[in-house]
């Protein structure tokens, strides 16, 4: 048994029609570990977290599930994880009590009525206990599915997209109940768009177009581009960026309202186009530290060159 | 084997529960529990009747005379023809059936009578709308029994010769089951698997797709509820409602259309539970074909169709030809007919139905 690994999956492929969603993809997720699973619109999270819990059988490659073969043994897989789905998938034309009970139901849990109360409580929807979810506004439907998925008191979360829709002291909230569970020695893997939210992740992965691209902690997802990043403050910077796009040594911009992030991979050439592109004017220039997110979009636009060529 | 675990029956029963509670919310789909086999039975029950009576009828009348008096009364006693007026000549009598005012032109020709007397058997044309073989089937065949009773009145004295001996022997219909030929007593008990079919598969059909459509059927299979559980947790809340539209159908076929009752109630419930399960499975198979709502509705539709034309409910199965009384026989509703018709009329019992076809 793999005692330590919550997660242990190698070379995952699945093909749907002609087209290879998830390619060759492996992944490990300590217990007790929070990791994040990141990568744009339809790059193969939900298709991969899917193949992860049983839901949908690899076309080659292997692994375990708390130790549970993925393969084989579904079933117990699915007694122990709680899984959420991307897309709202609870019972609108039921209330929200009968829902949550309608789950411990189906994990046969003994303390049924205490455990529904509890979780209501958690959300401090107990008056609306008995209203029809489908009543209920996005971000309630979306903790509603939380709370529901980890009524059975899961060793394994898997969330995908979570917290899509719900607004910003709830997010807190929710990654706060995360790492105390975490602390508890629940593993959990969580596919975000947030970038502050990856940054809370203790590990993290990128899949791009079905391909795992980097994974490791976010300091070494950082460091594993060897891209240098500066930022240029001031007004009216849309043209300069525009113009620095074209510039040879400079492979990225990202234009934050009054701040342009620059990236490129050789440091010098980098700091030479700058000085040369805001000689003269009252721009200012710093180096900065290259943040998660010049990462994942320099990753992204970087692959996708790569993708071009090879076609 | 068993199927169920105590966990698993625990699981089961909880589907079920959240079916019905789901079924209670949606109120257009209880409504089409109770108004399906309502709106069905009034329809067939009361609009339909294969044998139409009192049909519009233009006479051409073109010899006058006692005979032809007699004939022209006795028809208009005749439940089948309602004589709504004369008409002056061929021409204007076809006029009036192309435009679909008269269902048959009666025609007493020139020198009827004289010819009738001479012995020379002379015709009374009748011209009808048989573009629908029903409407004017059974109102055609009566017309010779018409004539006959006519003859037998009026041609007496010296004019008796003219009237054929009847044959020396004479046929004794007894109508078995169903004496008065009555329509209801076939349509009412037929409908009940017509509308068990298109309810039972349609809503297993749609219970399972809006699972899927939804989304909530990843949820499901994420839980550990085995796929078996979830079939079997949608199915029997439709075999019980399958059972209530039955028990309706039953209840107004006593009150309403006085359909007598010779059977056994107990081996009808056995029968139509097993149709219903019968049922269940193609909407099962349905859902597990149909990406969607709208595609297990098309498909239901699909299967209806060839089980309402071919299973014996519209047209007689005898009357079909080899290819598609092979094809009605795989039909769970044809065996269904037979076996509800041979309880409710004839009194069938379970050894009758075994070999009944
Ligand atoms: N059942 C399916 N049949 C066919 N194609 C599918 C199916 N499920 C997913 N795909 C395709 O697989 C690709 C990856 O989809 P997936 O849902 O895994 O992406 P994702 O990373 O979760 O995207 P998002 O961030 O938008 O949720 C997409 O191109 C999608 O169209
Ligand atoms: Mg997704």
């Amino acid at each position: 048994m793999t005692g330590e690994l919550a997660i242990d999956v190698r070379d995952l492929v699945k093909t749907f029609g002609h087209k290879r969603v998830v390619n060759q993809v492996s992944l490990q997720v300590k217990r007790g570990e929070i990791f994040g699973f990141l990568g744009p619109n339809g790059s193969g999270k939900t298709t991969t977290i899917r193949m992860m819990c049983g839901l949908l059988t690899p076309d080659s490659g292997s692994g375990t599930c708390l130790g549970y073969d993925i393969l084989k043994e579904s079933a117990k897989i699915k007694r122990h994880v709680g899984y959420m789905t991307q897309k709202f998938s609870y019972w609108e034309d039921l209330t929200m009590r009968e829902n949550l009970d309608f789950v411990a139901r189906m994990y046969n849990m003994d303390n049924r009525r205490e455990a529904v109360d509890e979780a209501l409580e958690g959300l401090g929807l107990t008056e609306r206990a008995n209203q029809l979810v489908g009543a209920l506004s996005g971000g309630w439907k979306q903790r509603l599915a939380l709370a529901a998925c980890m009524l059975h008191k899961p060793e394994l979360l898997l969330l995908d997209e979570p917290t899509a829709g719900v607004d910003p002291s709830a997010r807190r909230d929710f990654w706060e109940e995360l790492h105390q569970l975490a602390r508890k020695g629940i593993s959990v893997l969580v596919s975000t768009h947030y970038m502050d939210e990856a940054e809370r992740c203790h590990k993290l992965a990128y899949i791009f177009n079905g391909n795992l691209l980097v994974q490791g902690t976010s300091s070494e997802v950082i460091a594993s581009q060897h891209i240098g990043t500066w930022a240029i403050h001031g007004e009216h910077l849309a043209e300069l960026s525009e113009q620095l796009q074209r510039t040879p040594g400079i492979e990225q911009t990202v234009l934050f309202g009054t701040v342009l992030h620059v990236s490129g991979s050789n440091p010098v050439l980098l700091e030479k186009q700058l000085r040369q592109a805001i000689a003269g004017t009252s721009l200012k220039l710093e180096p900065m530290e290259t943040g998660l997110e010049d990462v994942f979009i320099y990753l992204m636009k970087h692959t996708q060159v790569n993708g071009d060529k090879a076609v | 084997m068993t199927l169920f675990s105590k966990p698993g029956f625990s699981r089961w029963w909880s589907m079920v529960v959240k079916e019905f509670l789901q079924l209670k919310r949606d109120r257009l789909t209880f409504g089409m529990i109770v108004g399906i086999p309502i709106m069905q039975l009034t329809l067939f029950g009361f609009a339909i009747n294969s044998d139409p009576k009192h049909m519009p009828t233009a006479l051409i009348v073109n010899d006058h005379s006692e005979i032809t008096r007699t004939i022209i009364s006795t028809l208009k006693n005749s439940d089948y023809f309602e004589i709504v007026g004369e008409l002056p000549d061929e021409e204007a009598g076809r006029r009036a059936l192309a435009q679909g005012d008269i269902q048959f032109v009666i025609n007493i020709p020139v020198d009827f009578t004289k010819n009738m007397l001479r012995g020379e058997r002379p015709a009374v044309l009748i011209e009808a709308d048989a573009t629908d073989p029903t409407a004017t089937g059974m109102a055609l065949s009566s017309l010779n029994q018409v004539f006959e009773y006519v003859a037998r009145k009026d041609l007496t004295g010296p004019l008796a010769q003219l009237v054929p001996a009847p044959p020396p022997f004479e046929a004794r219909v007894q109508r078995m089951y169903n004496p008065e030929g009555n329509t209801h007593f076939n349509v009412v008990p037929g409908l009940m698997g017509v509308i068990l079919t298109m309810t039972m598969v349609l809503m297993t059909g749609l219970a399972i797709t809006r699972e899927r459509e939804r989304g909530t059927m990843e949820n499901l299979l994420a839980m550990p509820l085995r796929p078996f559980e979830v079939m079997a947790g949608k199915i029997l809340p439709y075999i019980v409602i399958g059972l209530i539209q039955a028990t309706l159908i039953l209840i107004a076929a006593r009150l309403l259309f006085n359909i007598p009752f010779f059977g056994s109630i107990f081996s009808l419930y056995f029968a139509t539970y097993i149709f219903i399960a019968a049922n269940l499975m193609v909407g099962i198979t349905i859902s597990s074909l149909a990406r969607n709502q709208l595609q297990a509705m098309q498909m239901t539709f699909f299967f209806f169709l060839p089980n309402i034309l071919l299973s014996g409910f519209m047209f007689p199965f005898r009357g079909m030809p080899y290819w598609a009384q092979i094809i009605g026989n795989i039909l769970p509703l044809t065996h269904f007919h037979r076996v509800v018709r041979g309880i409710i009329l004839k009194g069938n019992e379970f050894g009758d139905l075994w070999q009944s076809r």
